[in-house]
């Protein structure tokens, strides 16, 4: 058998074989070669604007899940903050991706193809069905500012059930937008974003959550605020637990997100996430300490974005990230028999 | 080149110079041959080769002398093709007295000119024959070069010893001369470590005699230094030694620096020459046509060169037609005579002076590309007018605006009275004509485009000039303009802008019979009595039968490795010189594995795989009878059939001004005390004292030391010589975008350079500034237990295009080779200091300092003779004849 | 060049089954394709002209690269770049070049140039008007690198500064290019179409699709695609589409003057390569070695694979490149579970509790 394949039951002792390797890779800093020290891979030409996204995205998901469940619930409060959060940084978002392209007048070229090999394109379509949904539930709350009568009176009546059906829409497809971006990362050269493809998903679900209910705690009152408090915990719990075993467990790959611009952010944004749950969960009494709480759940999602984008860059940027995994690949399918 | 088993580069850096042919060197490699690579730094080429040894510029001949002395001292010569083929059996005279037991200078020396009386060093018997008399004017005249397509003269029948035993026959003598070249000396002088060394010699003697054979190749490394010519000497004794000439997979391959320069002195733009290496006559020594004539083929004489009357005679005829008759000389009286030196360095000190009022500047740009840059633009900014022809605006157009001296404030625009025209030229693939390569290939060019705008060919502009000053003297009376007007000038001309037709110019070069208008084939039809008319007699056959032979492109797989019918290779399209050598004297090959050219005794004739360079139908058993001349004196085993005596010369008794033998002498700048004689550096070599010239001092001189290290300049495959076709062109010029100078790790740790930045050398002309490479390509070399430090330079580089830098050869000065007036370019001593160079006056000031250190007075040069070297004075001077 | 039969090109050539197996022109949708063609590299030929770069450029229009020296040895184009599609690398060693006796055997060394200067050419910067262009390498990693023996190190490269690691030297030159990889991840990840697979198994961008957005800068496994900054789109070699469609060889391998670039049908010079090594290695170069040949390797093989005389770090390339995509489908399942993850946490928040 092809020994680069390892049949999926071979890759939770690939992973394990990773972690040896990571230790094996602290070697002497001095035996790895490369060319004048220069990249063997070109770093990312994306610039600030994906990592912006990477954030504004998991937030239009969060807000998503939370707008329908205070719509199934019967929280207007929580579903109106959860939509109009959803619409603008869905918004946002389109913004952003044209923005950063080589040739913005060309997005719509993205819509010539659906290609599953290429998570961009997945990404097109998913925003495609998300943005008018989205969208849609976020008009359908002007609903009772319109006159009772006249055409608009029409609209004023038929508004909710359309918004209702969108918020469900958009709510549905919110958990796609919020992890695929991992994927996003995850398919590239990038040896700190490839090889964490693993647990990237679960850091990002985590992230956007806990923005979602940032936006909860920051527009409702703390009366209204525990499904956000919920969600925030859990949120907290599914990014620390994802971001831990990214650090962790990527061996030398990991040392990116732990050093350097990238470690201060994650750092950073790890803190946050811990100040804006004890926040959200001890201060549920206060309004004031709930809106903070939300506010550093939302900084703390931003952090930990810009953080794993940053690691990804500075991984392609050292070749010693493209020499020393691959070298110590090359040498486990030596040493497997008939490697 | 594809078929040697050995291949020795020196003086050369192939790889990077000359690439495509390099292929050759590649494909020998391919099929098993060694490469070695001889080279003061690791270069391109060294990288592929087998061997790479690194040299202490300018000491080549104390490596291949210690070569000779390995083959001799050990018996390794190709016996019988040394005995048959080469005059190691002649006998020299008893008068000659070798370098070896008079401290480094031949006898014959005339102080007084600083050149040799060549009678002494004749063959035994005729010491009244060298023709040559006293060198001194030889020199003036770069007379040596007239021996490119044939040997100097000497008697046709000499004294020979068989048994080569005899203490005065050539071989005894080579023996001695180079008996002190051994391993160790190779050690000391050189910085090659005698492993190292043997090495060398020993896969270049295993690889060479009847089943093997090995090929020397060498470039400008050899040409441009001071013994230049006896470099190449000294290469030559040794591929006659071991066989190695006239067979395939031999030879000593000349790589020639430029597209066609082979084809521009077989066709000169030299001043001392004519087409076919005819000598441009001497006003004193060639009064009339007979004089000149026989001053060439020297009656009485063996070999091809006995036609030169006829030669001479087509020459003239293809000059001026009808008015060139035997009655009048052909016109001989209206040929311009040579004075004495008007070499290119010479015209340059003139103009300094004010002598010189115009000049013609066509695919050159001195102001970068020649040594002493400084002196060329000082020159260049005294004349009245200037006429420049390239592809681009080049320093030579702008020096007087952008130069360095405009920098200094010694040339002032608004006061330079040099009124520059600039004339855009057509490049090669803008115009029809012929290439003359290496090999002495012609090749014939399509054109591809039109020239843009005013771009002309250079054919179009000369033939249009002559045109409109022939109309302008038209009905002229006086009798000095009967040169012009009586020119056969009268070239069809085709296009928009009236082109003159190329191949009716390569019809005449090629010759025609004047009667019959029709196409000579080759050039033993030529006649002396004006029935013939030809441009170059080497050149004809070029358009046998009417046809363009240059033009044909009979793809390789369509024939044999020899090729011979793609292009057209001088003479008589041979491919190999003196290929009869490929055979033993009785005319069989001297082995399968080399079988080349044959007599076939059935047919009777000569016969083979490439033209036999020799008389077709003429025996190897044929010997002249007594008082035979020319080619009927050539016996059937005289394969040199150029040569006075068809023999290769191991010793040169005359032809070369300064020694019948290779001498090692050091450059005229260098820092090291010659170690085999007293005499420092060639005692005859050309120097111009001129207040713009100057010589860093050597040892034994005082001061050496202000330039303790030595420099070399060459090229890189991303540039073409001056820059000028490769600075300006964007994918060329960014691929080595700066000026740089390539040092050891050690001497950037002496001299306090870092990688990358800056450093600027010092010499007693200028100062110039380059980034710093450091690299372990250079090496220190431990020369006589010192440590010799060499730099090297790109000298592509100067103050027009995209990519600028200061020019390399402005730190040179000038002092020539005595045979060829070639300039030592490739060595020099100089001084290396970080950081920038000053600007301004403060860089005058600072050359101006070191010359002061080292005590330079301004036109005062070293001696010629290094004080305390006993001078033997000449037993006779000729019949005093060309006494100055 | 566009070609609307370069669409199934991407789903095809991902979810080509054993690496290699299928032909990737035929994988990509081609009817009955010619021949796949490729490039064969033998830097042992190589003696470093750069006539490859030039010729690219000339033939395909491509601009300057910037007029910045490097000190890299003789490498003042520094990377395969949106601006150099062929690129000579240059490394100078202090290895045995399977010469008799060592290069510099005998000549006395002194102090090491040192790790300052490798630092420095490290350091150099090229604005090559690309987007990221030439990188600057990282000082210290240079630095580190020459007291590393026997591996190019940066500026002097090779520099050890003692007298036996000096006597033994080689300058090793290496023309590199695109490796139109038969899983090629450039294609695989772009989202527009705009990258293709050729019925001649090359991959090639069409710059009236490209938007620019980056994707395949980042899913080169060899970084050698790249985005050009004053234009936008991405832009890497062709394998001179135009020229082989009409029968005649790439530019670079035309100018090659000692056939160190050869073109051809993949197979015969595969067949060609191993023949090479076989020789190379009899005269004594143990460390000859083909990178790039096997269609079982993490791509699947290159279209264009090398002849190296060392390992392909010490030429800037990666030892085992893999495609990206290969673990995809594995990525979708882990993102699944993440978003049903997310789901239940969602509506756990809102059934668990009633405040």
């Amino acid at each position: 058998m092809n020994p680069d394949r390892p049949a999926v039951g071979d890759r939770f002792r690939r992973f394990r074989a990773g972690r040896r390797a990571g230790e094996e890779l602290a070697v002497p800093p001095a035996e790895f070669t490369s060319y004048y020290g220069r990249p063997i891979l070109k770093p990312p030409v994306w610039t600030w604007e994906i990592a912006a996204y990477l954030f504004t995205g998991g937030l239009a998901a969060g807000s998503s899940l939370l707008a329908a469940g205070g719509q199934l619930s019967g929280r207007a409060g929580v579903r109106r903050a959860g939509r109009v959060a959803a619409l603008a940084a869905v918004t946002a978002s389109a913004g952003l991706l044209v923005k950063d392209l080589g040739r913005p007048e060309r997005f719509h070229h993205m819509l010539r193809v659906a290609k599953p090999t290429s998570p961009m394109s997945v990404g097109t379509w998913i925003l495609t069905a998300y943005g008018p949904a989205a969208g849609l539930a976020a008009v359908a709350e002007v609903a009772p500012l319109l006159p009772r009568r006249g055409p608009l009176g029409l609209a004023r009546r038929a508004l909710p059930p359309v918004g209702r059906a969108a918020g469900l829409t958009a709510a549905l497809v919110a958990p796609a937008l919020g992890t695929y971006t991992a994927v996003l990362l995850a398919d590239t050269a990038v040896p700190s974003w490839h090889e964490a493809y693993a647990d990237l998903p679960f850091v990002f679900a985590g992230s956007a959550l806990a923005s979602g209910a940032g936006v909860g705690l920051l527009a409702v009152p703390p009366a209204q605020a525990g499904p956000a408090r919920r969600m925030a915990v859990a949120g907290a719990g599914l990014e620390l637990f994802g971001a831990h075993r990214v650090e962790g467990r990527l061996g030398l790959l990991g040392e990116p997100y732990r050093t350097g611009r990238a470690g201060r952010l994650l750092r950073a944004g790890r803190a946050l996430t811990v100040a804006g749950v004890a926040g959200a969960v001890l201060g549920r009494r206060s309004r004031l300490v709930s809106a903070v709480s939300g506010v550093a759940l939302l900084a703390a999602s931003v952090a930990t974005r810009f953080g794993v984008f940053h690691a990804g860059v500075a991984s392609a940027r050292d070749p010693k990230y493209t020499v020393l995994p691959q070298r110590a690949r090359l040498d486990r399918r030596a040493a497997e028999p008939g490697g | 080149m594809a078929n040697a088993d050995v291949i020795v580069i020196q003086g050369s850096n192939m790889a990077e110079a000359h690439p495509v042919g390099f292929q050759w060197v590649m494909e020998a490699k391919r099929r098993g041959a060694k490469v070695f690579h001889v080279d003061p730094r690791f270069t391109r080429t060294s990288a592929v080769a087998d061997a790479y040894l690194p040299i202490r510029a300018g000491t080549d001949i104390a490596l291949l002398g210690a070569v000779v002395n390995h083959i001799l001292s050990n018996e390794l010569d190709f016996r019988e093709y040394v005995l048959a083929y080469t005059n190691a059996a002649t006998i020299v005279s008893d008068d000659f007295v070798d370098a070896e037991d008079a401290d480094g200078i031949f006898s014959g020396f005339d102080p007084a000119t600083a050149s040799y009386v060549q009678d002494s060093w004749q063959y035994a018997g005729h010491e009244r024959d060298s023709g040559s008399g006293h060198t001194g004017e030889e020199r003036e005249t770069a007379a040596g070069l007239r021996h490119e397509s044939h040997g100097a003269p000497v008697a046709r029948q000499v004294r020979r010893d068989e048994t080569l035993q005899h203490p005065r026959c050539v071989y005894q003598i080579l023996k001695r001369h180079f008996a002190r070249y051994t391993p160790e000396m190779v050690e000391r002088v050189c910085g090659v470590p005698r492993e190292k060394f043997l090495e060398l010699a020993r896969a270049w003697t295993e690889n060479s005699g009847r089943e093997r054979t090995g090929c020397l190749i060498y470039s400008v490394g050899w040409t441009q230094h001071t013994v230049g010519v006896q470099y190449i000497r000294t290469g030559a004794i040794i591929q006659l030694l071991l066989g190695n000439v006239g067979r395939p997979g031999g030879g000593v391959m000349a790589l020639r620096g430029h597209a066609s320069i082979q084809g521009s002195t077989d066709i000169p733009t030299l001043f001392n020459l004519l087409p076919g290496y005819l000598p441009m006559p001497h006003h004193a020594r060639h009064p009339d046509f007979d004089a000149w004539v026989d001053s060439i083929r020297h009656p009485s004489q063996k070999g091809f060169w006995g036609g030169a009357r006829a030669y001479a005679a087509s020459l003239l005829k293809a000059y001026w037609g009808d008015a060139a008759t035997p009655e009048n000389d052909f016109c001989y009286g209206r040929l311009p005579r040579l004075t004495g030196d008007h070499g290119t360095y010479q015209q340059v000190l003139n103009m300094i002076d004010g002598k010189v009022k115009g000049y013609f500047l066509l695919g050159q740009n001195p102001a970068v590309g020649s040594a002493h840059g400084r002196a060329q633009r000082l020159g260049m900014a005294n004349l009245d007018w200037l006429v420049v022809r390239d592809l681009f605006m080049i320093e030579s157009a702008t020096f007087w605006q952008r130069g360095p001296e405009v920098a200094t404030g010694e040339i002032v625009p608004e006061q330079c009275a040099t009124e520059v025209f600039f004339l855009p030229a057509a490049s090669h693939v803008e115009k029809e004509g012929t290439f003359t390569q290496t090999q002495r290939l012609l090749q014939w060019r399509e054109k591809a485009v039109d020239p843009p705008g005013d771009a002309r060919s250079e054919l179009w502009f000369f033939y249009h000039l002559g045109r409109r000053i022939r109309e302008k003297l038209a009905g002229s009376t006086l009798p000095r303009d009967r040169a012009l007007l009586d020119l056969t000038w009268n070239y069809p001309t085709h296009g928009r802008h009236a082109e003159p037709d190329a191949e009716a110019v390569l019809r005449e070069i090629n010759g025609y019979d004047t009667t019959s208008g029709r196409p000579l084939s080759a050039f033993t039809e030529a006649r002396d009595d004006g029935t013939t008319a030809i441009g170059c007699w080497i050149y004809t056959g070029v358009y046998a039968d009417g046809v363009n032979q240059a033009a044909r492109r009979r793809p390789g797989h369509e024939q044999d490795w020899v090729a011979a019918e793609w292009g057209w290779a001088w003479p008589a399209n041979r491919r190999l010189l003196y290929n009869r050598a490929s055979a033993d004297p009785q005319g069989h090959p001297w082995s399968e594995r080399k079988r080349y050219v044959w007599w076939d005794a059935d047919a009777g004739r000569w016969t083979g795989r490439d033209v036999p360079d020799f008389e077709v139908t003429k025996p190897p058993s044929y010997r002249p009878p007594e008082g035979a001349t020319g080619p009927a004196a050539l016996a059937g085993d005289d394969p040199f059939i150029m040569q006075s005596d068809g023999k290769g010369w191991l010793y040169a008794p005359s032809g070369v001004l300064d020694g019948p033998l290779p001498t090692h002498y050091e450059p005229a700048e260098s820092p090291v005390r010659n170690p085999l004689y007293g005499q420092q550096a060639n005692p005859t070599r050309k120097m111009y004292s001129h207040p713009v010239n100057s010589t860093n001092p050597s040892p034994p001189q005082q001061h050496d030391q202000v330039f303790p290290y030595v420099f070399t300049v060459s090229r890189l495959t991303e540039h073409h010589t001056a820059g000028g076709m490769s600075r300006t062109v964007a994918p060329l010029a960014e691929l080595q975008p700066e000026m740089f100078v390539e040092v050891s790790p050690e001497l950037a740790a002496l001299a306090g350079l870092t990688h990358l930045g800056w450093a600027h050398l010092i010499s007693a002309r200028a100062a110039i500034e380059a980034r710093v490479l450091v690299t372990d390509r250079l090496v220190p070399l431990s020369v006589d237990g010192r440590v010799i430090h060499q730099l090297w330079l790109p000298y592509h580089f100067g103050f027009e295009g995209l990519v600028t830098g200061d020019s390399a050869n402005d730190l040179l000065g000038i002092t020539l080779d005595p045979n060829v007036l070639i300039q030592e370019s490739k060595i020099g001593t100089c001084d290396v200091r970080p950081g920038r160079r000053p600007t301004g006056t403060a860089l005058r000031e600072l050359v101006q300092d070191y010359r002061s250190r080292a005590g330079i007075v301004p036109g005062v040069l070293p001696p010629a003779v290094t004080p305390g070297v006993p001078v033997d004075p000449p037993r006779s001077t000729g019949d005093g004849e060309g006494n100055p | 060049m566009a070609d609307p039969r370069s669409r199934p090109a991407a789903p095809a050539s991902s979810s080509a089954p054993a690496a290699g197996a299928a032909d990737p022109a035929t994988a990509a949708g081609w009817v009955d394709a010619p021949p796949r063609m490729g490039f064969f590299t033998d830097t042992s030929v190589c003696i470093g002209c750069k006539a490859c770069e030039v010729a690219c450029k000339e033939w395909n229009g491509v601009p300057t690269s910037g007029l910045d020296l490097l000190g890299m040895s003789y490498d003042n184009t520094g990377a395969l770049t949106a601006n150099s599609w062929r690129h000579v690398a240059f490394v100078e060693q202090p290895r045995p070049a399977g010469h008799a006796t060592g290069s510099f055997a005998g000549n006395p060394t002194g102090d090491p140039a040192g790790a300052a200067s490798a630092a420095r050419s490290a350091g150099t910067t090229n604005p090559t008007g690309t987007e990221p262009g030439v990188l600057p390498g990282q000082p210290p990693v240079a630095a580190r690198m020459t007291e590393f023996l026997g591996m190019p190190a940066a500026g002097p490269p090779g520099r050890t500064g003692s007298a036996e690691e000096r006597s033994d030297f080689r300058w090793l030159m290496m023309s590199d290019v695109c490796k139109h990889c038969t899983r090629a991840g450039c294609l695989d990840v772009c989202p527009t179409g705009a990258l293709f697979r050729t019925e001649f198994g090359t991959v090639v961008v069409q710059e009236d699709t490209c938007n620019g957005c980056g994707y395949c800068v980042s899913a080169c496994p060899y970084g050698v695609i790249d985005r050009r900054a004053d234009d936008g789109r991405v832009w890497k070699c062709t394998l001179c589409y135009d020229r082989i469609g009409a029968g005649l060889t790439p530019a670079c391998a035309q100018a090659c003057p000692t056939e160190s670039i050869q073109y051809g049908p993949l197979d015969e010079l595969r067949e060609r390569a191993a023949a090479r090594v076989a020789t190379l290695r009899e005269r004594g170069e143990p460390q000859a070695q083909l990178y790039g040949h096997d269609p079982h390797d993490g791509v699947g093989g290159d279209g264009a694979f090398f002849l190296l005389l060392d390992e392909p770090e010490v030429y800037g390339l990666p030892p085992d490149p893999q495609v990206t995509t290969r673990d995809l489908p594995a990525m979708w399942r882990r993102a699944g579970l993440a978003a049903l993850a997310m789901t239940a946490a969602a509506v756990g928040a809102f059934l668990g509790g009633r405040r």
